[in-house]
């Protein structure tokens, strides 16, 4: 009797303890959520508050005369003429008349980076829309220059603008241009349709989203069918040996196999012995391919094996052939399966970086590639290459191109959820 | 292109031997009453056909794409004018590239030699003989291969099974990429390594304590012999992901287990796909969250407390790897948790014990060799993990123990010495072939260790 008391004695003096441990457990738990949970709110709005500012550019607006004299251009139509024609030389005179006090060679060539050097092309191409300006004048809004652009976006903040390589000087002038209204925010419709360039108001993602979409293509075009493909032989053909079982093994070992290698593998085969040209969209797709086969394999046969049993007996029992049953009624009914699983594949292949630094895809390449064997790099490497330059301007247009990346990754996700929802069959 | 032309033109070619085929079985059925006469279905025949038509062009096609270049390339240097005749591969590219611009446009033909004009006429001749004579011969093959099938056609031939038997045949090439890849792998970095080894003997590469690559190209200038001594970083590699471990580790397993035993249905509906979202956020992202925004803010918090933190420091890189990893492991380990038999967790309540000490004494013991192959799975990950560490980690190899100053690691290594130009004769290339071969080992080993461990425990409940 007195043992028993005893216990439960002690069971009620440890209770307490007991209990607070209890909730320290639960406090931990709670804490490695909310640690998680806050990693990705601070991860988003550190990357939005970083690259909402490179939706906007600071444009200046400057009045063009089409002097002829300083254009050393008197016949527009003469192609010859037009092509060597100083078109910088009237942006000069333009903002020299802007601000008639800047003397000094050097206060000059400062003032002439007020604007970007595309405001030359910008003059030029309304001189070739017509020619019947030269000799007239207008206003025109010209892209900022970065420098001008990043200063003007931060003077509001609160530990004071971002001078940067400004001097005192320009500051001045861009509070003159304030002044006056002749300097504003627009939407910043460039970062959108150009490609990459050296000049930050100038570079776009454009060539980049399509050098991803030209390289998923290739990866989509080769990564789903031979998935199925291999997924359909393992699932409903393959005889219990040791050959299936050395694919089984390979399958689980490479989608463990840290991409980089997969870098190294389309180096060292693709392009060292195939001879294939590097940077081209036909090679990172190959190489993604391999990389997301196995993730495909895995979830198509996942789909292949929720497809009930009686399904197949039912066609067998009519008659069908094991290629029939597998063809007309296996296919079709993991079709959703698959293609959830090919889609969040594909996401993986558009976010990934690694194998494609290694075959060339991080050169600097200007213009849009137009097919699968022009040379182009993909939005991750260009995230990466923005990402190393010196330019604060480039800090923005990063975020920005991150905030695309990740709208691209949330549609992908997205549609396969909703695919899956939709499609999916219970049994 | 006009390989795609090509693809494009035997596709059609194959398309109508599909329709002839089938056309013919119809009207061969016709006379006997109908298509239940046929061995097959109609369709088949016509896909047997289309099959004759398709396989024996397609692989004139590859084989063409594969060798042309080659062949043109020879036909044109074995009658080359002497005076332009390249000597060494560097002049033939060389040679090559101008005879590219000529074809293109880029050059005009009166700014080079009447010799080398000609060479580009004749390479642009021999290109267009080439694609036409392909043309013709894939263009016969495949009607001869159509041809064949269509004449076969009868009431008894076994059509669906040929047609069937094809067809297993792909799928199984397809299963069998998985082990080309793998192959590949292993000789792409096997074959490099071993004349880097033959280069640098092994013993200086694994047990080396300095890691300075850059060889001079003249022998006479400071630093031109390169060292390979990798022990730096594999130390680096261990320090960054030993962080990650440190972060994603208790915070995967406590979130695991509180989504599993303790939150409520809302609360795990919200926070799960939260963690998806974690998990499919790309490393480059990550790599930019750490240079930019962790490694600025560790320094200057590091300055206030009066503590040197490097721009690049391990930890900064380690931490955000490990954030990375979170949702890697908790969902591993979700999958064990839940997969622990209820009855055993039952149990141990009815007994008295508290939730918690189930957990610990009951649910995670049971669970551990699921989790120990998680976590396995989770290492293998942060040390083949490259990007945030190329932009996070620095790049100058030193061998310290200090999370806070800042190291390399082999992935950083790897994607250094290959990006750019590279030398397949020099070491310096050659190297990252080596470190290649290393990451692929030990993840290997990793990856089978953990895939073993997962299995093993798997047959205990099921």
């Amino acid at each position: 009797m007195t043992d028993k008391k005893n216990i439960s004695e002690l069971v009620a003096a440890g209770l307490a303890k007991r209990y607070r441990r209890e909730k320290m457990f639960r406090f931990w738990g709670i804490l490695s959520i909310v640690f998680s949970v806050l990693c990705l709110v601070v991860l988003f709005t550190d990357i939005i508050t970083k690259g909402s500012g490179a939706f906007q550019q600071t444009y200046i607006q400057i009045d063009i005369t089409y002097d002829p004299d300083i254009l050393e251009l008197y016949d527009p139509l003469d192609g010859k003429q037009f092509a060597l024609a100083n078109f910088d030389g009237v942006i000069r005179q333009s903002l020299q008349q802007r601000f008639p006090d800047v003397q000094g060679r050097r206060d000059k060539r400062e003032l002439k980076k007020l604007v970007s050097l595309d405001a030359a092309f910008v003059v030029a191409e309304r001189l070739k829309d017509q020619p019947s300006l030269l000799g007239k004048s207008e206003s025109l809004w010209v892209l900022a220059d970065d420098d001008i652009d990043t200063y003007y976006k931060s003077l509001d903040d609160r530990e004071g603008p971002f001078t940067g390589r400004t001097t005192e000087k320009t500051q001045g002038w861009v509070q003159e241009l304030v002044d006056r209204g002749e300097i504003e925010l627009r939407f910043n419709r460039e970062f959108f349709v150009r490609g990459d360039s050296r000049e930050p108001e100038l570079a776009g993602i454009w060539g980049a989203v399509k050098g991803s979409f030209f390289t998923l293509l290739v990866t989509l075009v080769l990564s789903f069918p031979i998935g199925v493909a291999a997924a359909l032989y393992l699932e409903e053909f393959a005889p219990k040996n040791k050959w299936t079982d050395l694919i089984e093994v390979n399958i689980n070992n490479l989608a463990a196999v840290p991409s980089i290698i997969f870098g190294l593998l389309g180096l060292a085969i693709f392009i060292n012995f195939f001879q294939m040209p590097r940077s081209v969209p036909l090679l990172g797709g190959l190489v993604l391919t391999l990389m997301t086969l196995p993730t495909i394999i895995i979830s198509s046969r996942a789909a292949i094996k929720a497809v009930p049993p009686s399904i197949r007996e039912a066609a067998w029992g009519i008659g069908a052939s094991p290629m029939q049953v597998a063809l007309h009624h296996v296919l079709p009914l993991a079709m959703p399966g698959m293609l959830t699983g090919s889609i969040i594949g594909m996401a993986q292949a558009l976010g990934e970086t690694a194998p494609l630094l290694m075959i060339g895809m991080v050169a600097f390449i200007v213009d849009t590639p137009s097919s699968i064997t022009d040379p182009a790099t993909v939005l991750p490497v260009q995230i990466f290459l923005w990402s190393d330059s010196p330019e604060r301007a480039f800090v923005e247009k990063t975020s920005a191109a991150i905030m695309v990346l990740l709208g691209f990754l949330i549609i992908m996700n997205t549609l396969a959820v909703w695919l899956r929802k939709r499609l999916e069959k219970r049994w | 292109m006009q390989a795609t032309n090509l693809l494009i033109l035997i596709l059609v070619m194959a398309a109508i031997a599909y329709l002839i085929g089938r056309g013919r079985a119809l009207s061969v059925a016709q006379p006997l009453g109908g298509i239940r006469h046929l061995h097959s279905l109609p369709y088949y025949y016509g896909m047997r056909a289309a099959i004759w038509c398709f396989i024996p062009s397609i692989s004139l096609l590859i084989l063409w794409v594969t060798l042309d270049e080659n062949v043109i390339t020879a036909l044109l240097l074995a009658d080359i004018p002497a005076e332009i005749k390249p000597a060494t591969e560097s002049d033939q590219n060389l040679l090559f590239n101008q005879l590219e611009n000529i074809i293109s446009g880029a050059i005009s033909v009166e700014r080079v030699t009447p010799a080398i004009a000609a060479a580009a006429e004749r390479l642009e001749g021999l290109r267009q003989t080439g694609y036409w004579l392909m043309l013709a011969v894939i263009c016969s093959a495949g009607a001869l291969g159509g041809i064949w099938g269509w004449l076969k056609i009868s009431p008894r031939l076994r059509a669906r099974q040929q047609v069937e038997k094809v067809f297993v045949a792909f799928l199984i090439i397809c299963a069998s990429v998985a082990i080309l890849t793998t192959v590949g792998i292993v000789f792409s970095v096997i074959f490099e390594s071993v004349r880097f080894f033959n280069k640098v003997p092994v013993a200086d590469f694994a047990f080396g304590l300095e890691w300075s690559p850059q060889t001079a190209i003249r022998s006479d200038q400071v630093g031109s012999s390169g060292a390979f001594g990798a022990v730096p970083l594999f130390v680096g590699t261990m320090m960054v992901s030993a962080i990650a471990m440190l972060v994603a580790v208790p915070v995967g397993l406590m979130s695991a287990i509180y989504l599993t035993e303790y939150a409520k249905p809302r609360v795990r509906a919200l926070a799960k796909p939260m963690l998806e979202i974690l998990a499919g956020i790309p490393t480059v992202v990550y790599g930019f969250f750490a240079a930019l925004t962790v490694a600025p803010y560790l320094r200057d918090l590091g300055a206030n407390i009066g503590l040197q933190v490097s721009s690049e420091s391990a930890l900064a890189a380690g931490l955000v790897m490990g954030v990375m990893i979170i949702p890697f492991v908790s969902s591993l380990a979700d999958d064990v948790i839940t997969a622990v038999p209820r009855a055993m967790y039952d149990g141990s309540l009815a007994l008295g014990a508290t939730q918690s000490e189930t957990i610990i004494r009951v649910v995670f013991p049971a669970a551990l060799p699921g989790i120990v192959g998680g976590v396995l799975l989770a290492v293998s990950r942060a040390v083949g993990e490259t990007m945030i560490v190329v932009m996070a980690a620095g790049l100058a190899a030193k061998l310290t123990a200090n999370p806070l100053d800042s190291l390399t690691t082999v992935t950083v290594q790897i994607v250094t010495l290959l990006v750019g130009d590279q030398e397949f004769d020099s070491p310096k290339t050659l190297a990252a072939f080596a470190l290649g071969l290393m990451l692929f080992l030990v993840t290997l080993c990793l990856n089978v260790i953990a895939l073993r461990v997962v299995k093993k425990y798997r047959e205990q409940y099921d």
